[in-house]
């Protein structure tokens, strides 16, 4: 197959380029354009027919011209995978970036991902201690599941995220994770924050970085996450690992598939990003789960940050609807020196039900987060009504729940970087401790054996 | 037609266009080397355009393209319950069986399994009349669902031979004089409603055990509801709810364009839940369509007509069918994203003109009718509709809402506070109580209607009132008023808080509701009586016993504890009186 090379560019638009005149070429092929210069640029077909074929450049069009040569190599793009993988870091098209030697291929997998049958899908079940009380009492992670943390710039995600992925364990078993760590045009910077990190824990020799940065091609981005995926897909399901997926910033993944979009002049849809960004969102985010019969898992949290701080902004709107939940983190829960400063309310686990209870976590566990929640929720809006007419206008009730917020957040919230917090002691009945501030009749929440059990006062004996 | 020589000629995602055919518009073709399913969607010229239900890439220019000059059917018959299908009719266990865990492309799999034998006990016999949708015999699918052979549409004439017996669904079991061989198997194209005699006013209540909705915001038997909502407000628990509890005779569930968690959920869930009417396992009477976000988008477009076809052929049995759909917009955006390929010229936020036409022709083909055998059956419709960033004033919330005679609408607000069903008691509406509060007065209580408005006019006033205390506080209020706001907090706490995942509070019927609602009343009235008399407001809400009666309902058999309850929480409220 790999033979002919064509001179036939008509025009260059963007990130594309179109040609005409060709054998056929297959739709999603990998394509090689060799400059005048001798320099090589990788692409894929994105349409194609007898008359032109279309073709999106991974490394950009800067300096293609019509003299530049172009050759179809015949087949979709798929990675050379292998455990060899693991410890190594690799560029956003897949090849060392280590400097360490090509990954010689158990398998070249297909990186477009097939979906997983419905049907075949284990639902996901075990409870990952984070360690973080405000993530482990109210949005329970498990193994398995897509949980995207939801920031904005110049807030702590990424001590966030790694906090979790050095904390993050089974509680009651050795199984390790494997992280696989995506970057879509970051800074240098915030790279060698991760690297530090997963160094400084020892973490990096159980980890497999794709490293697409800021200042590499952008249209390569739309690549990475897939080889990511693919890398762990293949860990997972061909070797039992139980992965975790790290991929950041998904905005500047988007803004790609933005660009593309607006060089193929499409109808766009939202705000000017393509009306198939949800699916093409969901064919990296539902690349998590468990499937029947295999021992490993995918767990993924992909970070983004919510242009203008707007959670109705196409990338978290979209996410958030293919996600299972979502870690909100507050700017101003930042500005008042809190850190995590995760806003609990707008966050959210959908698979915590499945997780948590008796004999994964604790039987008072459901009943705790729900009445933190509405204690919350209630004293913070409460701030805002005191701003109006004064404590003096609120009765007892009332007071208790406004002084409670504070109490949630200076105490539960706040904790330290490194500070490992267990679920039982750690996080819930610390939990039990600060709701005893508020008068039990006010905790409607909460059942009454679970009172008689667990709380610091009001307990029986 | 074999004689045509079809070429690919262009290949753009789900959108393949080929040269040298020319078949009918929503013709199912075979696309490439590996003979893809594709349909027909537009012709123009020589080129005929094809969505393709399946992954393209790797598929060139040159390659194939054969017709089978069929539109895209569903096979009907036994063995359609407890099954799981992609939008395309395809079970996903037999795709397991055949590519493993991921779904790959270019296999076929027939919606009935051909093989199984069922036992088919005719009801008609020879020398009868039958027509179209006469029904000439049953098959016990499911424990509890008897499945009814029917005429097929455009069949009639006298009946030559019938037999009971063994047979598979491809077999002839009867054979009219015409000679017209019917089999238990017959095969109908999505796209085209399947025919009925007439359409009848609903004035049942689809009974969901859902308080906010069966009290407030009630949904008839045959009748369309749709469900927006921002994510994570709870359009798929309710969903499920409905799925689970209904009154339903047989549930078609649509996972349109969604996770594939959700769906396993599903199918982990309801073999083991029972059906309050039957005792038996809801996944007796369910069936169960799953496209989701990730797999191909046509056939994602595909999902809703295939579930809307299945619920059609059990309501000619003269079944009361509930279709779900979640969610509606991943189907729109299917459209949209198909429709963009084709160039079109885009109407609103990139959405076909023909999105809306599109949304009331399926939400049209909801309904309670007689059937063509005479009997009475429905399909209801329940969409759920994500609207970008949760505003609802999008083209697809819109179009739905033109159509839907009940909005249940979700809000960010309640599902933060975990008030849930997030339902907004204000916004939501239903417009199908004038038609059947009759049947509440006859089958529930003579004064269910009257009970029901009272409830709403509270959550009103209070709105009202909340307006005021935003700026005074609520203690600046006349004690009266205080005692609304006691009264609507306990409707908000008590009765629309409805939590999907305890045992007991998940499902609550009519009359349970009815009793709820009426404890309510009847706390307000108490309460005023002992106010009047001297009683404080705060000793009056804080009675120990009105508190066991909210905490009740999380207790099995509050039905018939919650009239005991009352009467000790009136008790406790006038004594507050005398304690003065
Ligand atoms: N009736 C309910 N009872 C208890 N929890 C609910 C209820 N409805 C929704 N929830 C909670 O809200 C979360 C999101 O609901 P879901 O139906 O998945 O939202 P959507 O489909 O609108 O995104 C659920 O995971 C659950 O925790
Ligand atoms: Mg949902």
């Amino acid at each position: 197959m790999t033979g002919k090379e064509y001179r036939t560019i008509t025009d260059v638009k963007g990130p594309l380029v179109f040609l005409n005149k060709t054998e056929p070429v297959a739709f999603g092929e990998i394509v090689e354009l060799r400059l005048t210069d001798g320099t090589l640029k990788n692409g894929q077909v994105l349409d194609t027919s007898d008359d032109q074929v279309i073709v999106q450049v991974f490394e950009g069009t800067a300096s293609i011209d019509k003299q530049t040569g172009i050759k179809f190599l015949g087949d979709v793009f798929k990675l050379p995978v292998s455990t060899d993988m693991i410890g190594r870091i690799l560029d956003g098209a897949g090849r060392p970036r280590d400097g360490g030697p090509a990954i010689v291929a158990d398998e070249m997998a297909d990186i477009i991902g097939a979906a997983i049958n419905p049907y075949s899908r284990q639902s996901p079940s075990s409870f990952i201690q984070t360690g973080i009380s405000a993530i482990d009492a109210c949005t329970s992670l498990v193994r398995g599941q897509k949980l995207p943390i939801f920031s904005a710039s110049g807030l702590p995600h990424n001590d966030i995220a790694l906090q979790i992925a050095r904390q993050a364990k089974l509680v009651g078993s050795d199984d390790d994770f494997v992280v696989v760590f995506c970057a879509m045009g970051i800074t240098a910077e915030e790279y060698n924050f991760f690297v530090h990190d997963l160094e400084r824990t020892g973490a990096l020799e159980n980890a497999c970085l794709f490293v697409n940065l800021a200042d590499d091609p952008a249209v390569e981005r739309l690549i990475t996450p897939r080889l990511a995926l693919t890398a762990a897909e293949y860990l997972a399901f061909e070797h039992d690992y139980h992965v975790l997926v790290i991929y950041t910033d998904m905005t500047n993944y988007c803004e790609s598939l933005r660009q593309i979009g607006a060089a193929r002049e499409e109808v766009p849809g939202r705000r000017g990003y393509p009306g198939y960004m949800y699916t093409d969102l969901a064919m990296l985010y539902e690349r998590a789960g468990l499937v029947k019969g295999k021992k490993g898992s995918i767990t993924q949290f992909p970070i983004l940050t919510m242009p203008g701080d707007d959670i109705t902004h196409p990338i978290p709107d979209l996410s958030g609807y293919i996600t299972e939940g979502q870690i909100v983190i507050s700017r101003e829960l930042h500005q008042k020196g809190i850190y995590p400063p995760i806003n609990v309310l707008p966050s959210l686990s959908r698979l915590m039900n499945a997780g948590i209870g008796d004999g994964k976590t604790r039987e008072d566990h459901k009943s705790v987060s729900d009445q933190l929640y509405a204690a919350y929720a209630q004293g913070r809006e409460l701030r805002g009504l005191v701003a109006i007419v004064g404590e003096d206008a609120l009765n007892e009730r009332d007071l208790q729940l406004l002084k409670f917020a504070d109490i949630f957040e200076n105490q539960f919230l706040r904790q330290s970087r490194d500070e490992d917090r267990s679920i039982s002691e750690g996080t819930l009945d610390y939990a039990w401790e600060l709701l005893s501030n508020i008068d039990t009749k006010y905790l409607v929440r909460l059942d009454q054996k679970w009172i008689d059990k667990y709380h610091p006062t009001d307990k029986k004996e | 037609m074999s004689k045509e020589n079809g070429v690919i000629y262009r290949i753009s995602g789900p959108v393949v266009t080929a040269v040298g055919i020319s078949p009918r518009m929503y013709e199912v073709v075979r696309v490439g080397n590996e003979g893809l399913m594709g349909e027909v969607i537009e012709l123009h010229g020589d080129q005929s355009v094809i969505q393709v239900y399946e992954e393209t890439s790797g598929v060139r220019p040159g390659e194939p393209v054969v017709r089978t000059g069929q539109t895209l059917s569903v096979q009907l018959g036994p063995g359609l319950l407890t099954k799981i299908y992609d939008g395309i009719q395809r079970p996903l266990p037999e795709l397991e069986k055949t590519m493993g865990v991921f779904i790959k492309r270019g296999v076929d799999a027939d919606g009935l399994d051909l093989e199984k034998i069922w036992s088919f006990n005719a009801t008609a016999k020879a020398g009868d009349s039958v027509s179209s949708g006469d029904i000439l015999g049953t098959v016990q699918e499911t424990k509890t669902i008897e499945h009814k052979v029917m005429v097929p549409p455009g069949v009639s004439g006298k009946i030559k031979s019938i037999d009971s017996g063994e047979f598979n669904v491809t077999q002839t079991v009867c054979t009219l004089e015409e000679g017209a061989e019917i089999q238990m198997m017959q095969k109908w194209p999505v796209r085209t409603p399947r025919p009925f005699t007439k359409k009848h006013a609903p004035e049942v209540p689809l009974q969901t055990g859902q308080r906010i909705l069966d009290f407030l915001f009630p949904l008839a038997k045959g009748g369309t509801a749709g469900i927006p909502g921002p994510f994570g407000s709870g359009k798929t628990v309710t969903q499920q709810q409905l799925a689970k509890w209904s009154d339903a005779d047989i549930v078609v569930y649509i996972g349109c364009g969604e996770r594939g968690n959700e769906m396993t959920e599903v199918l982990d869930e309801f073999p083991h839940l029972m059906d309050p009417k039957t005792g038996e396992a809801l996944m007796n009477r369910t069936t169960m369509i799953a496209n989701t976000s990730n797999m191909p988008v046509a056939a994602r477009e595909a999902s809703v007509y295939t579930g809307i076809t299945i619920a059609e052929y059990f309501r000619d049995m003269g079944y009361d069918v509930a279709l779900m759909a979640d969610s509606t917009s991943r189907w729109a955006e299917a459209m949209r994203e198909i429709s963009s390929r084709l160039e079109e010229m885009p109407g609103e936020e990139g959405y076909p003109a023909y999105l809306s036409s599109r949304l009331a022709e399926f939400y049209e083909r909801a309904g309670r009718v007689e059937t063509l055998a005479g009997g009475d059956g429905s399909v209801s419709v329940i969409g759920a509709v994500s609207p970008p960033g949760g505003d609802i004033s999008e083209p697809v919330s819109q179009g739905t809402l033109r159509i839907v005679k009940v909005f249940w609408g979700l809000d960010a607000g309640l599902a933060r506070q975990r008030h849930f069903p997030a339902i907004n008691w204000l916004n939501s509406y239903s417009l199908y109580p004038p038609s059947l509060d009759q049947w509440y007065r006859d089958n529930i209580k003579s004064d269910f209607p009257e009970i029901r408005t009272e409830i709403s006019a509270l959550l009103q006033v209070e709105a009202e009132l909340q307006e005021i205390v935003q700026l005074v506080g609520s203690d600046a209020l006349p004690v009266d008023q205080q005692l609304t706001l006691e009264v609507a907090r306990m409707i908000r706490e008590f009765f629309l808080q409805q939590n999907a995942f305890h045992d007991v509070d998940t499902y609550s019927d009519l009359k349970l509701q009815y009793n709820m609602a009426k404890a309510i009343l009847s706390f307000q009235e108490e309460s005023k009586k002992a106010i009047a008399g001297g009683a404080a407001l705060e000793d009056v809400v804080n009675v120990p016993a009105r508190t066991d009666l909210m905490r009740g309902r999380f207790e099995s058999g509050y039905e018939d504890k919650i009239d005991e309850m009352l009467e000790a929480m009136n008790k406790q409220i006038a004594e507050t009186m005398e304690a003065n």
